[in-house]
C-alpha cells in the first residue's frame, strides 16, 4: 500500500464518518439515529473551535480538548488534518481533481504554483483572533461550515426528495444565503484546485502556523533535480516542493513523493536541500491590521445595542441557551441544534440576532411541525460549545430538584386581541388554549356572552319552559344547535343565557336542565347569544414554547405570538415582579 | 545518510534532538494550558458582587421632629424658618459633613410645572449646609428621562453649581445590589450607591405631587430615584415598594415642598391647571409623618395610600402626624 492509497482511505473514512454523523443527527435509538453517536467529534477535533472559544470564554469546553490532540500531531507531523482528515478539504480535493486532473502538466504546474494571496487565510485567522467577545470563526472554519451546509441544505434537499426518508421535509430560513458561500467555496475549485484550503481556510492557517514546529516535513534530498515539475503538477497545497519549500502551505497530500522519478522528495526531519520557508508570508503590519480589524468588528456590531436596550424580542433562543453575551461568545453557527430539533422550529437567524448573530439559532414558530416540544431537550445535548446548555428534563420543566427555580422560559405568549377570533370577531376558537402543553395550562379563558349581530331579538309567539315558537323568519334549521349559541329573554327577571339544544326555522329549544324561570308568553322578545371563550395568558405559567403560536388558525400574522419577554436566561427581560 | 554538507541537509543528532525538544515543549505547553483552562463547574461563574446597604443618616435626639411653614411663596425663606424652628441647620449638619441632597429630577420639565424639586429650594439648602460647615454638597437622582437633560431643564444643575454644590449623574457602574433584610421587593435590587460612598448626611427634597399609580408622590416615593435596573416592573407592587424604600433609607431629614401641589395628572403634570398654591413647606425627621401631612394638602384620604399604612405598620414612622405635635409657623 502506498502512502497515497493510505491517504485516500483516510480521506474517504473521515468524509464518510462526517456524512454518517450528519445522517444520524435525528431523534431516535435505531443505529442510524442519534443514539450515542459522537456526532460532534469532528468539530471537537477542530482546534480552531477550541482556540477560538478559549479566546472568547477563557475556558476549554468539555470535549474540545480533542483539538489539542490534533494540534499536537500537527506539531509533530505538519498539516496532516488538511490532507488526511478534513471532510471539506476532501470535498475540494475531489472537485479539484475532477476539474483539473486531465489538464496538461504545464497547466497543472501553473495552477498549483504558490501565490502570495495564500496569505489571506492568515489574515482571516488573525481577524478572528481579534474578535474576543464574539465568536465568528464558524463562518469560515471548515468543519462548522460543512456541518451547516450539510445539515441545513444538503440533507433537507435529499429529504424533500425522499432520498433519505428519515429526514423528511425540513425548512430553513435564509437557506439560499447559507448556500451561496458553500457553492462558491466548492465552485472556486474550478478556477484553482483547493481554492478554499489555499486562500480562505482559517483552520488551515492555524495549522500552517503550528507546522513551523513540525519535526518531519517534506523536502528535497538534493538541491538540484531534473526540474520535471511532476511534483508541482500534483501538489495540493501549492507549497512549492521543487523549489524553496513552504512548510506552512504543505497539507501532506504526499503526491510529490511517488511522483519524483529520482526519489528525491522525502518526508524527513531535515529541511529541504533546496531551502525552506517555515513561516507564512505575512508581515507584522498585516498581522496588526488583521488583529485590529477583528478587535473592532465586534464592538462596532455592538453599537446597535442588540445586547442591551435595543434587544430584539423576536430573538427567541432555544431552551438552555445562555445569556446573549455569553451565547455570542460560544455559538459556532454549525446548525447541529437546527438539525436535531424534531419540530424544525430552531432556525438559522437572518438579521434578527444582529449581523454578528447571523445563522445563530432562533425559534420561528411559523415553520416546522409544532412549537418547542415540552419534553424535548435535544438541542442542548448536541451543542458542541455549550452555547445551549444540556438540560435535564426536570430542569427544563422545573420539576423535582428544580422545583424551586421553576421551568426554563424561552419567551412569553401574548394574545393579540385585535386579531384573535373570539376577541376581535366574536367567533369561537381557543385552539391556543387547547394546545397549551403546560400543566396547569398557561392559557386560560374567560367566558363572555355576546349578542349575535346577524339575528336581532326575536318575537315570541308561544312557548313553554324549554321551547319557543318565534314569529320572525330569521332562523335556519340547525343553525344554532351546535353548543355555542344561547338565548335569553329580554326581560328584567330572566337574564340567564340558556343553551340552545335544537332549532327549527321557527322554533328554539333550550336544555331541559335549565328551563326558563317564567313561562314565555306571546309578545316577549328573545335574543340569541354566542358564547365566547376568550383566551388570556398567565405569565406565571407560560414558558414561551410557541405551540399556541404554531397552532393559531390566524395563519398570517398569528393572533397569539411569542416574544422573548420573561426569558429565563436574561434577568433584564423579566416581565413580572 | 550521505555526507552532503554543502546543502546543509544532514542533520546532526544534536540538531534533531533540539527540534524534538522544541516540538515536545510546545506540545507540553499546549496541554498544560488546555488542562488549566478546562471548563469546570462554576469556573466561569460571575465574581461575587458585594451588596451594599445605606447607613443610618439620622441625627440622634432629633427623631419625630415635624415643622410646617405656611402662607409663603418664597421657598428660601420658608425652608430657613422651618429649620430655625428645629434649632437651625447646625442641629443636623456638622462641620466636615459630606451632604447628599436627593432631589426629584425625574422629568425633563421646567420648574414651573412642579414635577421636580424647585431649584430655589435646592440652592438654599446647599447654601445652608455649606454655611453650617459641610465640606461638600452632592445633588443626585437617577431620573426617568435623560439624566443630563433633566438636571439641566429642571434648573437644578445651574442652581446647584451657583450655590457651590455638585450634581452627580448616574453612570452604569454606579449601581450595586442592595442588601435589605426582609424586603420582598428591594433585597438585591440595584441601587445608585456610588455617590453615597463618602456621604455622612442625607436630605430628601421632594415636591408634593399626585401620582396616578400610588396615589401620591412625596418624600418616601422620592427614594425611588435611587433605584436602577428594571424598576418599572416595581409598579406591579407599588405600595410595598415605597414602604421598602422608606425602610431602605433613614435620612437626616426630609423636605416636602408644598409651596405648590400637583393635584392631578401626576407625576408629570404638564399644565399649570394641574397645580394648586398650597403654600406649605414641611420639614421633618419622620418621613411617614411628613407624607401623611402632605396627603392632607393633596386632599387624599390617607386610608387609600397603602404605603403610609404599611410603613407605619413596619414601624418606620407615624401616620398620625398630629401626635408628633408639629410646629406650625405662618408667615
Amino acid at each position: 500500500m502506498t502512502i497515497i492509497v493510505a491517504r485516500r482511505i483516510s480521506q474517504a473514512f473521515f468524509l464518510g464518518l462526517f456524512l454518517w454523523f450528519c445522517v444520524v443527527m435525528t431523534m431516535g435509538d435505531a443505529f442510524w439515529q442519534l443514539r450515542g453517536w459522537p456526532v460532534n467529534w469532528l468539530m471537537q477535533l477542530d482546534p480552531l473551535v477550541s482556540l477560538a472559544t478559549v479566546l472568547t470564554t477563557g475556558a476549554v469546553h468539555p470535549g474540545l480538548l480533542w483539538g489539542l490532540g490534533t494540534l499536537s500531531l500537527t506539531i509533530l507531523l505538519g498539516r496532516f488534518f488538511c490532507g488526511w482528515v478534513c471532510p471539506f478539504g476532501t470535498l475540494h480535493h475531489i472537485v479539484g481533481y475532477w476539474a483539473h486532473g486531465r489538464k496538461t502538466l504545464s497547466q497543472r504546474v501553473h495552477l498549483n504554483r504558490y501565490r502570495p494571496a495564500q496569505r489571506l487565510k492568515y489574515i482571516f485567522l488573525f481577524c478572528f483572533f481579534g474578535s474576543t467577545t464574539s465568536l465568528q470563526t464558524g463562518l469560515l472554519d471548515p468543519i462548522p461550515f460543512m456541518h451547516r451546509a450539510v445539515n441545513l441544505l444538503i440533507l433537507p434537499l435529499l429529504g424533500t426528495g425522499g432520498v433519505i426518508a428519515s429526514i423528511g421535509s425540513r425548512y430553513y430560513q435564509s437557506a439560499l444565503l447559507i448556500g451561496i458561500p458553500f457553492l462558491l467555496a466548492v465552485g472556486l475549485n474550478m478556477l484553482i484546485p483547493r481554492f478554499y484550503c489555499r486562500f480562505v481556510c482559517p483552520l488551515g492557517a492555524l495549522f500552517g502556523l503550528f507546522s513551523r514546529l513540525a519535526v518531519w516535513r517534506i523536502g528535497k534530498e538534493t538541491k538540484a533535480c531534473a526540474e520535471c515539475m511532476r511534483c508541482e503538477s500534483l501538489c495540493e497545497g501549492a507549497c512549492n516542493p521543487s523549489g524553496v519549500f513552504r512548510v506552512s502551505e504543505c497539507i501532506l497530500c504526499m503526491n510529490c513523493r511517488p511522483s519524483c522519478s529520482y526519489d528525491l522528495v522525502e518526508y524527513q526531519s531535515a529541511p529541504s536541500a533546496a531551502g525552506e520557508i517555515p513561516w507564512p508570508e505575512i508581515n507584522r503590519r498585516q498581522f496588526g491590521v488583521a488583529l485590529l480589524t477583528g478587535m473592532t468588528l465586534a464592538p462596532l456590531s455592538r453599537l446597535e445595542g442588540a445586547l442591551g436596550a435595543n434587544w430584539n424580542p423576536k430573538r427567541i433562543r432555544p431552551p438552555g441557551a445562555v445569556s446573549e453575551g455569553a451565547f455570542l461568545e460560544r455559538c459556532l453557527k454549525c446548525g447541529q441544534c437546527m438539525r436535531i430539533c424534531p419540530t424544525n422550529v430552531i432556525q438559522p437567524s437572518e438579521w434578527g440576532a444582529g449581523i454578528e448573530g447571523l445563522w445563530t439559532p432562533v425559534l420561528n414558530f411559523r415553520i416546522g411541525t409544532s412549537g418547542c416540544q415540552l419534553n424535548c431537550i435535544a438541542c442542548g445535548h448536541v451543542c458542541p460549545t455549550g452555547a445551549i446548555v444540556p438540560l435535564a428534563l426536570d430542569q427544563k420543566l422545573g420539576r423535582g430538584t428544580y422545583q424551586e427555580s421553576g421551568p426554563i422560559r424561552i419567551g412569553q405568549a401574548f394574545v393579540d386581541r385585535g386579531r384573535c377570533l373570539p376577541w376581535a370577531m366574536n367567533r369561537p376558537c381557543i385552539v391556543c388554549q387547547e394546545n397549551c402543553p403546560v400543566s396547569p395550562k398557561a392559557i386560560q379563558t374567560d367566558t363572555d356572552f355576546h349578542r349575535l349581530l346577524e339575528i336581532p331579538p326575536l318575537r315570541v309567539l308561544t312557548g313553554n319552559a324549554s321551547t319557543l315558537e318565534v314569529g320572525d323568519d330569521l332562523l335556519k334549521r340547525y343553525r344554532l344547535d351546535g353548543g355555542d349559541y344561547f338565548c335569553r329573554m329580554v326581560s328584567a327577571e330572566d337574564t340567564l343565557p340558556r343553551l340552545i339544544v335544537a332549532n327549527d326555522d321557527r322554533s328554539l329549544t333550550v336544555a331541559a336542565t335549565a328551563p326558563f324561570d317564567r313561562l314565555p308568553s306571546a309578545g316577549d322578545r328573545v335574543e340569541i347569544l354566542i358564547r365566547l371563550q376568550r383566551p388570556w395568558v398567565d405569565p406565571a405559567k407560560c414558558i414561551g414554547c410557541g405551540t399556541c403560536e404554531h397552532e393559531c388558525p390566524v395563519k398570517g400574522l398569528r393572533a397569539i405570538r411569542i416574544t422573548a419577554e420573561n426569558e429565563s436566561r436574561e434577568k433584564e427581560h423579566v416581565l413580572l415582579l | 545518510m550521505t555526507n552532503d554538507s554543502d546543502t546543509g541537509r544532514v542533520m546532526g543528532r544534536r540538531q534533531w534532538l533540539q527540534q524534538i525538544g522544541k516540538a515536545g515543549g510546545a506540545i507540553c505547553l499546549l496541554w498544560s494550558l488546555g488542562l488549566w483552562l478546562r471548563e469546570k463547574d462554576g469556573r466561569k461563574s460571575a465574581l461575587p458582587v458585594t451588596s451594599v446597604r445605606f447607613s443610618n443618616y439620622a441625627v440622634p435626639g432629633m427623631a419625630g421632629k415635624l415643622v410646617a411653614v405656611t402662607g409663603g411663596e418664597d421657598r428660601s425663606k420658608a425652608i430657613g424658618l422651618a429649620l430655625q424652628a428645629l434649632g437651625g441647620i447646625e442641629k443636623f449638619i456638622r462641620p466636615g459633613d459630606q451632604v447628599l441632597l436627593k432631589v426629584n429630577a425625574a422629568f425633563a420639565s421646567p420648574p414651573l410645572i412642579g414635577a421636580t424639586t424647585h431649584p430655589a429650594l435646592v440652592a438654599e439648602l446647599i447654601r445652608l449646609c455649606l454655611k453650617a460647615g459641610a465640606s461638600g454638597v452632592l445633588v443626585a437622582d437617577n431620573p426617568i428621562n435623560d439624566p443630563a437633560g433633566c438636571f439641566s431643564l429642571t434648573g437644578i444643575d445651574a442652581a446647584t453649581r451657583a450655590a457651590g454644590g455638585s450634581v452627580v449623574l448616574p453612570k452604569t457602574g454606579d449601581f450595586k445590589p442592595l442588601f435589605l433584610q426582609g424586603a420582598k421587593r428591594l433585597d438585591g435590587w440595584p441601587v445608585f450607591y456610588e455617590p453615597f460612598k463618602k456621604v455622612t448626611k442625607l436630605i430628601g427634597v421632594a415636591p408634593l405631587k399626585d401620582h396616578h399609580r400610588s396615589g401620591a408622590s412625596m418624600t418616601m416615593k422620592n427614594w425611588y430615584g435611587l433605584l436602577g435596573g428594571r424598576r418599572n416592573i416595581l409598579h406591579q407592587d407599588i405600595h410595598r415598594t415605597i414602604q421598602e424604600l422608606a425602610h431602605m433609607v433613614t435620612p437626616t431629614f426630609v423636605v416636602l415642598d408644598g409651596t405648590v401641589a400637583m393635584m392631578q395628572n401626576g407625576p408629570t403634570g404638564g399644565s399649570l391647571s394641574d397645580l394648586k398654591q398650597t403654600g406649605t413647606m414641611i420639614v421633618g425627621t419622620d418621613q411617614v409623618a411628613v407624607d401623611a401631612f402632605g396627603a392632607v394638602l393633596l386632599e387624599k384620604d390617607i386610608q387609600t395610600l397603602g404605603f403610609i399604612r404599611q410603613a407605619e405598620a413596619a414601624g418606620l414612622g407615624t401616620a398620625d402626624y398630629r401626635s408628633l405635635n408639629p410646629i406650625l409657623i405662618s408667615t
